[in-house]
């Protein structure tokens, strides 16, 4: 036991003062904002500018189709499918008459791809231009009116409360989808970075040769396990240093906050607490922040974050035995490593796809099955658990997922320590699937 | 009193029979010789012994108790043929954790380690690591690390490959010193000329099997061809006689063989009565490195695979 000790103590100290530890762990959440920052500000400079041509036969389009900023309809009458392109358009949309009680199909020509939401979006203010068109004409009201009415009618704000019981908790169905799509892939990302230094050391002791000098003071077994934990170690010593980046981050980010655009936040907590829900005096951002605030609050940091380093831990200690296995039985080629690692790395990405599935429909069979079974729960359970416990994760559902996973990693390190055993000492060929699997199950 | 014994020990892997039936004793204070071809199994010998490896069969007794690799480990020294370390690791620290995964305590491992560099003169190194040293000097830190927990049985693999023979005598030094403290030394290797300079018992195997073993001035004695050297003059003219055959002759003297029945006196009667002034007489003992070629030699070259019924 005390070896292990020390054993656990060197892994983790000759990490922790890595220097790439460190660059590592504050590069990495700035590399994941800039990777989000980036795909965001792809997609807004990606969106660009369409202007259509219309050549419509109704003559009424020109009055209710809206142009905005990313669909500009030109109206300049002699504009046809032979010029459009030349007319500086990226399409032409051909209205034939419509007539009143019969589908009527319309067209739209393009040279470029417009994109589906695009053509969604088009589709949409063509029928609301319809829509538009036959109120103002078969009844007396006037456009002003209609318009005004239109705008009047935008006063009615969903805001969703999971029921639990007796009391109702505010929810953020946006939120917990990002809680729970950021959580599962954390998981993915450490159990693939933590799980290949597991294998990587494994390797290092076993070309180094340092395996025949330690083995002949402690048994494989123990070494394979205070690999394991010493490394887990220190991913959960990262996983904490983020969670208080983020704190100080977010400290930071407040300070940036306007002082008056906090008061009026306040102000509306305040409202709110009053049962007082009237908003119309504060302003957008105010509002803004104030449901982010809102629904940060509500959610359960707490569960959150324990059930977090429950599933980190699980999911790691499931994996990181079969990688320390694959990292025993290679010799210097990394090529073995690689088509080794196949069967190792495919349910673990099989579970993120699962997992994106899950982060959206967490209640689907889909999702409670991958839940369940440890190959995949650490990824798909993060997923479904910002969603609520008790409701949309019932209390036996994460207690068996949890039940099962501690259960599969005591399997998974009893087999793979058996493989390591006899790894970690035979250089020469790489054994086949045959006889690890004898390694593993033939005792002795 | 035995330190280490041996008993029947078998170890068969699916191909090879890889050591079968070996037994043999290692007294307190010895340094033994473990003598084999490539391949003979005595690397495999070795892992049973330092409990990396259980046997198949057999026991090890260490000080009539039996071996518990477990508990023992801390009783045990061994430097693997192919030496190993962690390239990324300071030196010093290393040789504390080494010291300390083998049962020191903290502070006993770090007076032990300054020892020793203070002996070996390696102090400079504490903050260097591994992949700084050269292959020679990762070889002496090796042995250190070895012998540092004062194990009362020191199994080098090889100690001598890659040391200049400045270092090389350094830890032959290093080995006599331990074996007159009490330690036991089992020493593999090849090289014949080191286990005669080195060794005081010595066992040789072969294909899994022991085919040798004893004291080197017994097995000397056990395999002299009765080959003797003369110096004389003048050399009597005719050679030919019933005592003994002359294998090679020169200006000095001859090399001869005494003939079956016949002792060394009578050679020498034979040189006194033909006026022959002898100025040596001395017996030719094979050396081991002739021994070795000469028991291994015919059994073929490298050891083929064979199925094990077991």
């Amino acid at each position: 036991m005390n070896k292990i000790g020390l054993i656990i103590r060197r892994e983790y100290i000759t990490r922790v003062r890595n220097k790439t530890f460190l660059l590592s762990t504050f590069l990495l959440p700035l590399m994941i904002v800039l990777f989000i920052a980036g795909t965001v500000f792809l997609a807004m400079k990606g969106r660009t500018n369409h202007r259509i041509a219309v050549s419509d036969e109704n003559g009424y389009f020109k009055d209710y189709l809206k142009s905005d900023s990313s669909i500009f309809f030109d109206f300049t009458p002699g504009i046809d499918t032979l010029n459009y392109a030349e007319k500086n358009c990226s399409a032409v949309l051909i209205i034939p008459i419509l007539k009143e009680g019969a589908k009527t199909i319309y067209r739209l020509k393009y040279k470029k791809q417009l994109g589906l939401a695009n053509i969604d979006d088009l589709e949409k203010r063509i029928n609301a231009a319809i829509t538009d068109h036959l109120i103002y004409t078969k009844t007396n009201i006037t456009r002003s009116r209609l318009d005004s009415i239109r705008s009047a009618s935008d006063i009615a704000e969903l805001q969703t409360f999971s029921d639990e019981g007796e009391k109702s908790q505010a929810s953020s169905q946006g939120l917990s989808y990002g809680i729970g799509y950021v959580c599962g892939f954390l998981i993915y990302l450490l159990t693939f970075i933590y799980g290949a230094m597991v294998m990587r050391g494994v390797m290092e002791e076993k070309t180094s040769r340092v395996a025949e000098v330690i083995v002949s003071s402690v048994k494989p077994f123990p070494l394979m396990l205070g690999k394991i934990i010493g490394i887990g170690a220190v991913g959960l010593t990262q996983f904490l240093l983020w969670i208080g980046l983020i704190v100080v981050l977010v400290m930071v980010a407040q300070a940036f906050i306007p002082h008056e655009l906090l008061q009026e936040v306040n102000d509306i907590q305040q409202a709110n607490a009053m049962g007082n829900a009237s908003m119309a005096r504060s302003s957008d951002a105010a509002r803004q922040i104030f449901a982010v605030k809102q629904s940060i609050q509500h959610a359960n940091w707490l569960l959150i974050i324990g059930s977090f380093i429950y599933y980190f831990i699980g999911g790691y200690l499931f994996y990181a035995s079969l990688f320390a296995a694959v990292g025993s039985v290679v010799n210097e080629d990394p090529q073995e490593a690689q088509s080794l690692l196949l069967p190792i790395s495919m349910p673990i990405i099989f579970s993120f796809i699962i997992m994106t599935i899950a982060a959206q429909d967490p209640g689907g069979p889909l999702a409670v099955w991958a839940s369940m079974i440890p190959f995949s729960s650490p990824i798909v359970m993060m997923a479904r658990i910002p969603y609520g416990v008790p409701t949309t994760v019932p209390y036996w559902q994460l207690l068996l997922s949890m039940a099962l996973l501690a259960g599969g990693f005591l399997f998974t390190t009893w087999m793979a320590g058996k493989i390591y055993r006899t790894g970690i000492l035979l250089y020469g060929k790489k054994p086949s699937w045959k006889t690890m699997w004898k390694w593993a199950f033939n005792a002795q | 009193m035995n330190l280490l014994e041996v008993h029947h020990l078998k170890k068969y892997f699916t191909t090879q029979k890889a050591v079968d039936d070996i037994s043999f004793s290692v007294e307190k204070g010895a340094i033994f010789g473990l003598l084999g071809p490539n391949g003979a199994g005595k690397t495999t010998l070795i892992r049973m012994i330092t409990g990396i490896f259980y046997p198949d069969e057999g026991s090890i007794l260490l000080q009539g108790k039996k071996f518990n690799a477990d508990a023992d480990s801390a009783r045990i020294g061994y430097m693997p043929e192919e030496r190993g370390l962690y390239k990324k690791m300071k030196i010093g620290e290393q040789a504390i954790y080494l010291a300390r995964l083998k049962g020191l305590s903290a502070s006993e491992a770090l007076s032990q380690v300054k020892d020793w560099f203070i002996r070996f003169e390696m102090q400079s190194w504490w903050n260097k690591k591994i992949e700084d040293l050269s292959k020679g000097m990762a070889q002496k830190l090796q042995f250190v690390t070895t012998v540092l927990h004062k194990p009362e049985l020191i199994i080098l693999d090889e100690p001598f490959s890659g040391l200049d023979p400045v270092n090389a005598n350094l830890i032959k030094d290093e080995i006599f010193r331990l074996a007159k403290n009490g330690s036991s030394i089992i020493f593999s290797t090849h090289r014949m000329e080191q286990v005669e300079e080195i060794c005081n018992q010595i066992i040789l195997i072969n294909k899994g099997k022991k085919i040798l073993d004893g004291t080197v001035s017994r097995v000397k004695q056990e395999y002299k061809e009765n080959l003797y050297r003369i110096t004389a003059s003048p050399l009597p003219a005719q050679d030919q006689n019933e005592i003994f055959e002359v294998l090679s002759k020169n200006e000095q003297g001859l090399t001869l063989r005494i003939k079956e029945g016949h002792t060394p006196n009578e050679v020498l009667r034979y040189f006194i009565d033909r006026q022959s002034g002898i100025t040596a007489f001395t017996e030719l003992l094979p050396s081991l490195n002739e021994i070795f070629i000469k028991l291994v030699e015919g059994t073929s070259l490298s050891r083929q695979f064979q199925p094990v019924q077991s």
